[in-house]
């Protein structure tokens, strides 16, 4: 038994090398003064200054910015509101919603792109950030409302009950106890809604227009017609950027999980 | 088990009142969102794909099976066929590499377990397409695999990696193995002990134990694990543009060269999309059956 615990062990520690070196030596080369990529030359910060001397790229990124923030914002309105929602009242078919709520988490970047792409054709809604952020909300919401869900499952209906007792209004007792408790799970449901936001590039491809190009979309047209080693430092500034939303994400759930099973316990 | 089918279906009775017109009032704007874009955009997809298309690219609103026909012609066919054996060995190859993984993280100590779903989150949620150009600096001609192996004499002359359907599957496997990973964990993690080593008591080897006790039981996992991968592999057509260089196409690359491309037939693109809608609700329909039948 011990013998297989080692196997395993030494096999996770190779698969993460796998995982991981690719990103280690995307990230090596970003500082490296060759542009071909294949020796080392020497240490450089050119192709991170290269980046802020790009107007494009600063224009799609900008882009982005906008995007995954008022994404964020209406995917937090209607996560949260919903979670809530459907966990207060009984609605009929809750089951049927609940499936197509979690739908666009699951299916192909691909059928949505297309799909949304023919929707807003029909309804004559000219492709730009209106028709990107909608597409956004409909794959990023989701995940608000799971990670609140998740929280709302260890909630104690005696603090809700309890506030109400001590005169509050059933709105004074969202806002002030209900919101608070639930602040955790909001903020990383809102984390993971702006990283998928900022990353994604198959339905953007598809619901965006020439003038709101995002980021993701302009490396994969860089990406398409050849090596630029700005790519590299660009995609290095994104691998930590996600990587620091991850952790803080994680840290907030984890967070989340020993407070519901501390309040269990006691 | 029981507390995440709670949370999914809306639980219990006692903490839940009918919903009151403010209830619906405040749910509308959810409900609509979810009626406007996902269910009536599939349903507009599916209208166009049984239209004829339009002499300049657009829309004829006639009825036709010509588009469904058309996915079963020989060079479709072949595309399709291609990408469900492309995906089908990036599922298998992604849960033989990630179920032992999945198994030791989901049994470490709490410290340990935590770093390593950690260093499983990151790449899971890093952009594929910055996963995907990584390996493109590792494998093109003059790359680094190339330089390296010439270096220490394996080969002679630098050889074509890049572009290959090696190349491709390779990249689908690198994008795809934490989604398979993380939700076979989260059923390593339900594993009860006791059981396990029942099973040791009562005489299994480690591989009965394995097949007869740790993989059932973990069966919902792999389920969604399988799930995660198949069906979106067959979708994710920038992998195989960015590592096959329009050699290996998918049935991915031929939807968005339908739409965005050269070929601009939306009706007969749409048909393929609703191919995959098909290919993508079975896939559904199975793990959710075996998921109620693990609970």
């Amino acid at each position: 038994m011990k013998r297989v615990n080692t196997m395993l062990g030494a096999w996770t520690a190779a698969m993460m090398v796998f995982l991981y070196l690719p990103i280690a030596i995307l990230i090596g080369f970003s500082f490296n003064t060759s542009r071909l990529n294949i020796v080392w030359q020497g240490f450089t910060l050119d192709w991170y200054a290269a980046i802020w001397r790009d107007a494009v790229l600063v224009k799609s990124l900008e882009n982005s910015l906008y995007i995954a923030s008022v994404t964020t914002v209406i995917s937090v309105v209607l996560g949260t509101a919903g979670a809530w929602l459907l966990y207060r009242y009984r609605f009929p078919g809750a089951r049927l919603w609940q499936t197509l709520i979690f739908v666009p988490m699951l299916v192909p970047e691909v059928i949505m792109g297309v799909s949304l792409l023919i929707f807003f054709v029909v309804v004559h809604l000219e492709l730009g950030f209106t028709s990107i952020i909608i597409s956004h909300v409909t794959f990023c919401f989701p995940f608000v409302l799971v990670a609140v869900q998740a929280r709302l499952a260890g909630l104690d209906p005696a603090l809700e009950e309890a506030a109400m007792d001590l005169g509050a209004t059933p709105a004074g007792a969202f806002r002030r106890v209900l919101v608070p408790y639930l602040m955790p799970s909001i903020i990383a449901g809102a984390l993971m809604a702006f990283t998928l936001s900022l990353d994604e590039l198959i339905v953007t491809y598809f619901t965006a227009s020439a003038g709101t190009r995002t980021l993701p979309l302009e490396i994969f047209g860089r990406v398409k017609k050849g090596l630029d080693p700005t790519l590299n430092a660009i995609s290095t500034v994104f691998i930590l950027f996600t990587a620091v939303l991850v952790v803080a994400t994680e840290f907030l759930k984890r967070r989340n999980a020993s407070l519901v099973s501390r309040q269990q316990q006691s | 088990m029981r507390q995440d089918l709670t949370s999914f279906d809306g639980g219990t009775a006692l903490r839940q009142r009918p919903a009151s017109a403010m209830a619906w009032l405040l749910m509308s704007p959810l409900f609509v969102w979810v009626l406007a874009f996902v269910v009536a955009p599939t349903l507009i997809m599916l209208v166009y794909s049984v239209c004829e298309r339009g002499t300049l690219g657009g829309v004829v609103f006639r009825f036709t099976w010509a588009n469904y026909a058309a996915v079963l012609d020989p060079t479709y066919l072949n595309i399709l066929v291609r990408s469900v054996l492309f995906s089908m060995v990036t599922t298998l190859a992604c849960l033989v590499m990630g179920y032992p993984v999945a198994f030791y993280i989901g049994r470490a100590p709490e410290a340990r377990r935590n770093l390593l779903l950690m260093l499983v989150m990151i790449p899971f949620w890093t952009s594929f397409l910055i996963r995907t150009y990584a390996w493109v600096t590792i494998l093109k001609s003059k790359g680094l695999l190339n330089s390296l192996l010439l270096q220490v004499g394996m080969i002679s002359q630098p050889f074509e990696m890049l572009y290959t359907p090696g190349a491709v599957i390779l990249g689908l496997v690198y994008t795809f193995l934490p989604f398979m990973i993380l939700p076979i964990y989260t059923s390593v993690e339900k594993l009860d002990n006791a059981l396990v080593e029942a099973a040791f008591d009562l005489g299994a080897g480690p591989l009965r134990a394995f097949s007869k006790v740790i993989v059932p039981m973990t069966s919902p996992g792999i389920a969604a694990g399988i799930l995660l991968v198949f069906v979106p592999a067959l979708g994710l057509y920038a992998v195989n543009d960015i590592l096959g260089g329009g050699k290996v196409d998918m049935i991915g690359n031929i939807i968005e060269n339908q739409f965005k491309g050269s070929a601009r037939n939306w009706p007969f693109g749409a048909a393929l999309g609703m191919t995959l809608v098909v290919a993508f609700a079975a896939a559904l329909w199975y793990t959710g059956r075996r998921q109620n039948r693990a609970a």
